[in-house]
């Protein structure tokens, strides 16, 4: 009988902090300029530049490690990690080595399986490293060209303990990591534009030994599913090396997105040496409790704690509450349409329903379409005073949706206000009683389902304005007594 | 006396009596350095065209304090589009495109800059000797090394090719080869001068100082550079003053150490002799001495030739190639492109220090020798703090010797040990200047050293300026 293995992963997750400047320069840290533009003496590593601390980027940090539940440090330091690449225009980073900024937090995660606590290890602050850029293939190409403009550009570092236990753990574990730096609007978590990188720590272990098994380090996973995908198959792969009695080497491995596997990367990198040390151009960087306070104080409700107080308050099912709270802008739209309108139900159900429909079909978040939180809660109001039907208001919705008009002046200029009138709705009512003498006999034979189909012949000819409930209960009234 | 032989001060006086006139000043200079440079060899690069664009501006900048005064630039500090080779062939043709925070405060005081001057490479080194292009010659004995790393500085200065010069100083390079040359030399407070644009060494160590003629000088010269600025993190802020203050002929209760286990060390006889003689003038002016204790020298050296060097590794490590100055020809992929470009562009006393350094820093030796090393820096810098609470100054040589005849000290580690007496200061970071107190019987110059508490230096130019009137060697020239 083959033993039962058990899963460790730890992630390690590189984040680029949205600040406009750089961490160590006053550079701009806009994404997609001309090669070498956002460059200067400090980032281009210039004999006699020196390094000035970005403040700001110390105070997303902070925010990063407060939302993390980190214990912030009070004194912390820069140090440098020396090796040489043509993309490391100083021929060492600066990052931090044994005094990272934050330590000890843990991220809260669930899947179809349950709630998990990882733990997170730390959250340390560092700078990034230019770019190669190459002509054809790397192979291919004549030279490598240097683009220095993200050399600078403020990261940070979240490395998770090696808590979990499955490749969809580790799904949900990004994607709540995700979410958090986007409640707290320090990165743009983009992982195409690299403003979001994981790389992952992956290991088996006999079920119920205690000492971890020899890891794997898996990098090149440039998208959530590549790094479910990478870590499912890094499992297999370790699972089918134990159960034939070999041994795991502990090695770099690449995600190979074309070939679905990951590879070897043994004599490409080699055992690196970085002789961390203290950066002598930079003070160390003390904390205290007033800055600390001051941080603290800007940190937002964080998603999970949104998710469970839109079940527990509003009484939203678990499933609408994790799609509204899922995005920021949406969990930010959410309530401010709250502020003038006291459904939440009701504001969920649009959500969830027609904006959602057209957000995703137009591939938009929530405030690059037409609908601004005021209008939407106008427009509801509006169904709750019988001004229009919930049928007519997906109209006015849509056209609100592309035009980005006020609901009212939808309704008034298409002519979709409801017929409220009994006067209005008297002769077309008459009308159609006449034309459906079959409906009418089965009615007063007792079908009440029959009062259905002539509300709907009244629907149609006053292309949905009539005021259904007010049909309904007119047409009880001529036909049953 | 010829213009060229004239001090700050004294141009400056002649200027604003009318006397002379900026273009004759800058004339002199320029003559001097005509007939005297081929046997000193102070200059690397020589910049007329940068000081006849500020001459030009004289009228507007008169009232500053180096209008019209030619000054010297070690070749370590930068210099927006003149080159700035550090005297290594990695380089050999780097144009910066920015000026260093020195310069442009030289600038702004009007000073005309003149040429940037030899330097051990990467300022690695006690003689000079080690500049990748050519050796510089002692003004007051062309057989005789200037010192170093600031070699080329002080020999300007020493020669008349410049009024003053700045030099840069991780463990002596201002001070010692002051002593040789028989001019003043000023390192300050760690913090006191920005760093932003000298190409580092040891970062923790280098400062940028003065190198002049006399105190009074010397004083002008501190005014302008230092400050803070906000383009150097360790630079401080509200702790420069205005130096010419202490100009003032009064030791009188200044209470000065004079570190036994110092002057107990086997050096030069007539170095010892002039130093405690000097410091006999300043007893008899009034100056309490008295014997203190500190930690061996020995100690300091060695974190020192820990420290340096660990922090060269780092600083030295951008020469790849890649960027900016020398790409070596023979390379045919990356790895090999960083490789020899190095290994050409490098000296010997640079790669003997990239290579201490890395092995201090890697992993398995860093607590045995990094580790180790700060915290003997922290006790050296703990055991100035205890003197100083009692003491104003310490006095010491600031050399063991006077100047070496070149080319005879081929040992690495007897190089070092030059260093002996100014190592401490920058392990400790605190200021100390070398005026100075005499000649051996070689007619060299001997160098006293000066030592303060943190931002002392107030009080080191107050006692200097004394001694300097007690002694009156300042219009005392070498003849070339
Ligand atoms: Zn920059």
């Amino acid at each position: 009988m083959s033993t039962k293995y058990e899963t460790v992963i730890g992630l390690e997750v590189h984040v680029q902090l949205s600040t406009k400047s750089k961490i160590f320069c006053g550079c701009s840290t806009e994404f997609g300029k001309a090669p070498n533009i956002n460059t200067c003496p400090v980032c281009l590593g210039l004999p006699g530049s020196l390094p000035v601390l970005n403040k700001k980027v110390v105070d997303y940090a902070m925010l990063a490690g407060m939302a993390l539940s980190c214990d912030i440090a009070e004194y912390s330091k820069f140090d440098r990690k020396n090796y040489f690449y043509p993309d490391l225009a100083k021929a060492y980073q600066i990052s931090q080595f044994d005094l990272p900024i934050a330590e000890n937090g843990n991220i809260e995660i669930e899947t179809d399986n349950g709630i998990f606590n990882i733990g997170v290890t730390r959250v340390h602050l560092e700078e990034d490293a230019g770019k190669l850029v190459h002509e054809g293939s790397i192979d291919k190409s004549e030279a490598s060209l240097v683009d220095y403009n993200r050399s600078g550009v403020p990261l940070i570092e979240i490395v998770s303990e090696p808590d979990i236990r499955t490749p969809a753990q580790a799904k949900a574990y990004l994607t709540e990591l995700k979410l958090i730096l986007e409640y707290l609007e320090i990165s743009d978590c983009n992982m195409e534009e690299g403003s979001l990188r994981c790389d992952a720590n992956v290991s088996l272990r006999p079920e119920g030994q205690k000492e971890f098994g020899t890891k794997a380090e898996l990098k090149n996973m440039n998208s959530f599913s590549a790094v479910e995908k990478g870590l499912e198959y890094e499992v297999k792969r370790q699972q089918k090396l134990l159960d034939e009695g070999q041994v795991v080497v502990q090695e770099t491995r690449t995600w190979d997105e074309d070939l679905n596997k990951t590879i070897s990367m043994r004599g490409k990198e080699e055992a690196h040496d970085y002789r961390y040390f203290p950066d002598p151009d930079l003070l160390p960087l003390e904390i205290n409790q007033s800055w600390k306070k001051e941080i603290r104080e800007r940190l937002p409700e964080l998603p999970r704690e949104k998710y469970k107080r839109f079940i527990s308050e509003f009484s939203l099912p678990a499933y609408d509450a994790g799609v509204i709270t899922g995005n920021r802008e949406m969990a930010e739209f959410f309530e401010t349409v709250l502020k003038d309108y006291n459904d939440p139900k009701n504001i969920s159900n649009w959500m969830m329903g027609e904006f959602l429909r057209l957000l995703n079909e137009n591939n938009e978040g929530p405030y690059d379409s037409g609908v601004s939180p005021e209008n939407l809660s106008k427009m509801l109001k509006m169904i709750d005073e019988d001004v229009i039907s919930g049928k007519i208001a997906k109209k006015v919705f849509e056209i609100m949706y592309e035009s980005g008009k006020d609901p009212e002046k939808i309704v008034e200029e298409e002519g979709l206000k409801q017929i409220s009138d009994e006067d209005e709705l008297e002769s077309l009512v008459d009308q159609i009683i006449a034309a459906n003498p079959d409906a009418v006999e089965d009615i007063k034979n007792g079908k009440d389902r029959a009062i259905g189909f002539l509300v709907g012949q009244i629907m149609k000819e006053t292309r949905g304005k009539a005021n259904p409930g007010l049909v309904n209960q007119m047409l009880r009234d001529k036909l049953m007594d | 006396m010829n213009l060229y032989d004239l001090t700050i001060h004294e141009l400056k006086d002649k200027l604003n009596k009318g006397e002379t006139t900026v273009a004759e000043i800058r004339k002199a200079f320029a003559d001097r350095i005509a007939a005297v440079e081929d046997k000193v060899k102070s200059y690397l690069t020589l910049t007329d065209d940068l000081a006849a664009k500020n001459a030009a501006k004289y009228e507007e900048k008169k009232d500053e304090l180096l209008a019209g005064i030619p000054i010297a630039i070690k070749d370590n500090i930068s210099t927006e589009a003149i080159k700035t080779s550090c005297a290594s062939k990695v380089l050999e043709n780097y144009k910066p495109p920015f000026n260093s925070t020195v310069v442009d405060k030289l600038d702004a005081a009007g000073a005309l800059i003149i040429g940037k001057t030899n330097m051990d490479e990467f300022a690695m080194g006690s003689s000079t000797e080690n500049s990748a292009f050519f050796n510089t010659n002692n003004p007051w004995n062309l057989n005789h090394a200037p010192g170093g790393s600031s070699g080329g500085s002080a020999a300007a200065v020493a020669a008349g090719e410049c009024a003053a010069a700045l030099g840069s100083d991780t463990g002596g390079s201002i001070r010692q080869p002051a002593s040789y040359c028989g001019v003043v030399g000023l390192k300050l407070t760690y913090g006191m001068v920005s760093r932003y644009g000298l190409v580092a060494f040891a970062s923790s160590l280098d400062q940028i100082g003065p190198i002049t003629k006399d105190v009074e000088d010397c004083a002008i010269m501190t005014n302008v550079i230092t400050g803070y600025d906000e383009k150097d993190s360790t630079s401080v802020a509200d702790k420069a003053e205005d130096y010419r203050k202490y100009l003032k002929e009064d030791v009188s209760g200044m209470k000065i150490g004079i570190p036994e286990e110092y002057f107990n060390l086997d050096f030069d006889q007539e170095v010892k002799d002039s130093v405690l003689a000097a410091v006999k003038e300043l007893e008899k002016a009034g100056a309490e001495v008295e014997t203190v204790h500190i930690t061996d020298a020995a100690y300091a050296l060695a974190a020192y030739y820990i420290i340096g060097p660990a922090e060269a590794s780092s600083n030295l490590a951008r020469y790849d190639g890649v960027r900016y100055g020398l790409r070596s020809e023979e390379a045919d992929d990356v790895r090999s492109m960083f490789f020899n470009t190095r290994s050409e562009g490098f000296g010997d006393e640079v790669k003997r220090r990239i290579v201490i350094g890395t092995y201090a820093l890697s992993s398995g030796y860093y607590d045995a020798y990094y580790l180790k090393a700060q915290k003997v820096r922290t006790l050296i810098k703990d055991d100035f703090d205890r003197i100083f609470n009692d003491f104003d100054l310490i006095v010491t040589p600031t050399a063991p010797t006077t100047a070496i005849e070149l080319g005879t000290k081929s040992d690495p580690l007897e190089m070092y040990y030059t260093d002996i007496f100014t190592v401490p200061i920058n392990i400790a970071g605190v200021p100390a200047m070398s005026i100075p107190c005499g000649f051996d019987s070689n007619n060299m110059p001997i160098g006293l050293q000066l030592i303060g508490p943190h931002f002392g230096e107030g009080k080191i130019i107050q006692a200097a300026y004394t001694l300097e009137k007690i002694l009156d060697l300042k219009d005392k020239r070498a003849e070339l």
